[in-house]
């Protein structure tokens, strides 16, 4: 990215290093919210809805690990792809896959804990319908999760912000590598270390404007579905 | 979710699997590619900026860079997360290669460091053309010192440069001397932020957009000197380390060619790094 | 498909912390015309209702479905009294209830808009559930029940808060039911209605059955002060 230009020079510009950028920031926080929801939606509904020992103790685990330091998971991945560790034949450190990864395993928790507790409210009002209409446990879990799908965006939002703001986690198992694993935050860090800091600043700019679109997309989704579904 | 036409069905389907490719890093430079252990000062410099894309003309290959302190690069090597290291530390990258992690060191080019300061210079070293009596004013009016504290190559000749001007640092050090835990550029921005002297190496000055208050006040002693070594990872250590890739990067580096091609590297007219592979004290 | 019944609740009582919802209930249903449970509020209508669904386990004594002791709710049906509405269109709601009942997907679509007929609803097939009023709201979740084809078909005051008309339109898909052989068993707190429905009258008051008997005798001569007390329109206190 050139150095001497502003932010806005490079957006009116579409400057290719910049979009590419964006790109690669949006496809990796996109795929990590979706790895996520995979695992963390059914599993916050699979916590909601069973009655098991120790689930006061995990409900209280998975709270505590929305707030799970980056660096840490950072590290930890790092770790877990150095050709010296445990995983370290799949040659993913370093690359755009190991980013997902990471913030995946942030995002991960957020989701699981609100949709926990959203999913256990509307068990409260749809359980004995479900009783009487003799739904059977995955089809509870596949109707409230579709039923609760408006809050369960907002919460998919807060995901979504979490992984694009993160910086820890993906400089140390990306690598911030021009062209391959460099992401917005990545190269704020960047031009900052450099001094470059009004480049910075306007970079840290169009990554909020990129978030607030995302934001906006979702509540025209939204919308779209109430008008559609109730 | 049969409310979802059939339409929308299959534009999601199309944006997740485009979603997909872009994050997997689908493309076909993954085979001809290297990754280089290297240092963030070099990176701030912007030298890579200017000198990846002329290895890729002369050589096809496309070098990653991932930036970390010396240490940290060695480190990487050491764990077979790279296929060469690109640093500035002789004693440590000789340490690496009698380790065995690497089979050969070759040295490449040389930058300086300079010693930066405020305007108003509180220690009176302006103009000093020995740098080991800079620092020895420096410590005896405990004027502020930002020191980057990461092991990185910098580091490394700061801590050479208390030793050899007679300080114990260890002892000496006081709340005047902070030390960071960061890269150059971090550090410049502390020290423009405190008025404080910190010993940077002259590309990332040079390249550095937030001076403020300071300038160079020490320069040109050869003990300021920073040589550059290369290493390809020990393949037999480390199976795979792309050696044929990494071997013709780092002969490329050596060439009479890539030695014309890192002394064109210049900001504002002045070039920043002077190759010398075939000194042999280098 | 196998009757669940005759269901008979035998000796059963219902305690929660301390208070006692149910006690001493014996009652047997059969297939036959309508059994309306009435009572005060409070009087222990609903938790009779959902013993003998099967949603609630009773503290003490037996509920059988057919001789069983334990039988899922195949082929017994509840409109609840504030039915919940799926957030999805009026004939997803039905469907969905088809498929719990294990209706092949090819016939959902079919039978859904039949039940949607039979209770007046075809018109708002396509709009978001949410979206009915309390009358077209216990129109949808009755036709949810019927979506199960059920042998027994319970109802916990089904036309509480509804307007005359939407009232008659129930009571007659309920009569329809009970001709078609559905055995209903619903809860009121309006005479006239048990009047209009019943078959057999149970008279619930503070958690204990206090008369059973048919509507014919029930409504002519009560045998117990109590029922006479209330049939008169006193307050049981």
């Amino acid at each position: 990215m050139p150095d001497s230009t502003s932010a806005l020079h490079l957006v009116l510009t579409a400057d290719p290093s910049l979009v590419a950028i964006v790109k690669l920031s949006l496809a990796v926080s996109l795929t990590a919210v979706m790895v996520a929801a995979v695992i963390g939606l059914p599993l916050g509904a699979l916590i909601a809805l069973t009655r098991f020992r120790g689930r006061e103790f995990v409900i209280v685990v998975l709270n505590a690990l929305m707030g799970l330091p980056p660096v840490v998971v950072g590290l930890i991945v790092y770790l877990a792809l150095s050709r010296t560790g445990p995983l370290g034949s799949w040659g993913w450190l370093f690359t755009a896959k190991a980013m997902v990864i990471a913030q995946a395993l942030l995002v991960i928790p957020i989701l699981a804990a609100l949709t926990r507790q959203t999913i256990e409210d509307l068990w409260v009002e749809y359980r004995d319908e479900f009783a009487a209409m003799n739904v059977g446990p995955l089809a509870r879990i596949r109707a409230l999760l579709w039923d609760a799908r408006f809050s369960l965006t907002t919460a998919l939002l807060a995901g979504f912000g979490r992984a694009a703001a993160e910086v820890g986690a993906i400089i140390i198992v990306g690598g911030n590598i021009e062209g391959f694993t460099r992401t917005m935050t990545t190269a704020i860090a960047l031009e900052t270390s450099k001094g470059n800091l009004p480049l910075a600043l306007g970079l840290g700019i169009v990554l909020i404007a990129i978030l607030i679109i995302v934001s906006a997309a979702a509540w025209f989704a939204r919308r779209a579905g109430e008008r559609l579904a109730g | 979710m049969h409310v979802f036409n059939p339409l929308i069905r299959l534009g999601c389907a199309l944006a997740v699997a485009t979603l997909l490719a872009t994050a997997t890093g689908c493309g076909a430079d993954q085979d001809r590619s290297i990754v280089v252990a290297s240092t963030t000062s070099t990176q701030d410099s912007g030298f890579f900026d200017y000198l990846l894309p002329l290895v890729k003309e002369r050589t096809g290959i496309t070098v990653k860079v991932v930036a970390q302190g010396t240490g940290q690069a060695l480190d990487t090597g050491r764990r077979g997360d790279a296929d060469v290291v690109f640093v500035h530390a002789k004693a440590a990258e000789l340490a690496f290669v009698a380790e065995g992690q690497s089979t050969k060191r070759y040295p490449v080019m040389y930058n300086d460091f300079v010693l930066v300061g405020p305007a108003d210079d509180p220690a009176h070293i302006a103009g000093q053309r020995n740098v080991l009596q800079a620092f020895r004013a420096i410590q005896e009016h405990e004027a502020t010192f930002i020191s980057r504290g990461d092991r990185s190559g910098t580091n490394i000749a700061e801590l050479a440069l208390w030793l050899n001007a007679g300080v114990d640092i260890e002892q000496k050090k006081g709340s005047w001397y902070k030390s960071i835990g960061q890269g150059m550029g971090p550090a410049l921005n502390t020290a423009s932020a405190s008025d404080a002297y910190t010993l940077s190496d002259r590309a990332t000055w040079i390249h550095f957009a937030n001076k403020g208050p300071l300038r160079i006040l020490v320069q040109g002693d050869t003990r300021l000197f920073n040589q550059y070594g290369v290493m390809l990872v020990n393949p037999e250590e480390h199976p795979n380390v792309k050696k044929e890739l990494g071997q013709a990067v780092i002969d490329y580096l050596v060439s009479p060619s890539g030695q014309i091609d890192i002394a064109g590297y210049r900001i504002d007219g002045q070039q920043l790094f002077f190759p010398n592979a075939n000194d042999p004290n280098a | 498909m196998a009757s669940d019944l005759p269901i008979c609740l035998s000796k059963v009582s219902v305690h929660v912390k301390h208070h006692v919802l149910l006690h001493g209930i014996n009652l047997d249903l059969t297939s036959g015309p309508p059994t309306v449970l009435v009572g005060p509020n409070g009087s222990g209508k609903t938790t009779l209702l959902r013993v003998a669904m099967g949603l609630l386990t009773p503290t003490n004594g037996h509920v059988t479905w057919n001789g069983q002791e334990i039988a899922k709710p195949v082929g017994r049906a509840f409109m609840f009294q504030r039915p919940v509405m799926l957030r999805r269109t009026v004939h997803a709601n039905i469907c969905y209830a088809l498929g719990a009942a294990g209706v092949p997907r090819p016939k959902r679509d079919g039978l859904a808009s039949e039940l949607l007929a039979s209770v007046g609803l075809e018109g708002l097939a396509d709009r978001p559930a949410r979206h009915l009023s309390g009358g077209e709201r216990q129109r949808l979740s009755l036709a949810r029940a019927l979506a199960k084809d059920p042998t027994v078909l319970f109802l916990d005051e089904p036309t509480a808060s509804l307007d005359p008309a939407a009232t008659q339109s129930i009571e007659q898909l309920l009569l329809a039911a009970s001709e078609r052989g559905v055995k209903v068993v619903m809860s009121t707190h309006d005479l006239h209605e048990a009047r209009r429905l019943a078959g057999d009258v149970v008279l619930l008051h503070r958690g204990t059955i206090i008369e059973a008997a048919p509507a014919s005798k029930f409504f002519t001569e009560p045998s117990t002060e109590l029922a006479r007390r209330f049939l008169a329109g006193d307050l049981l206190l």
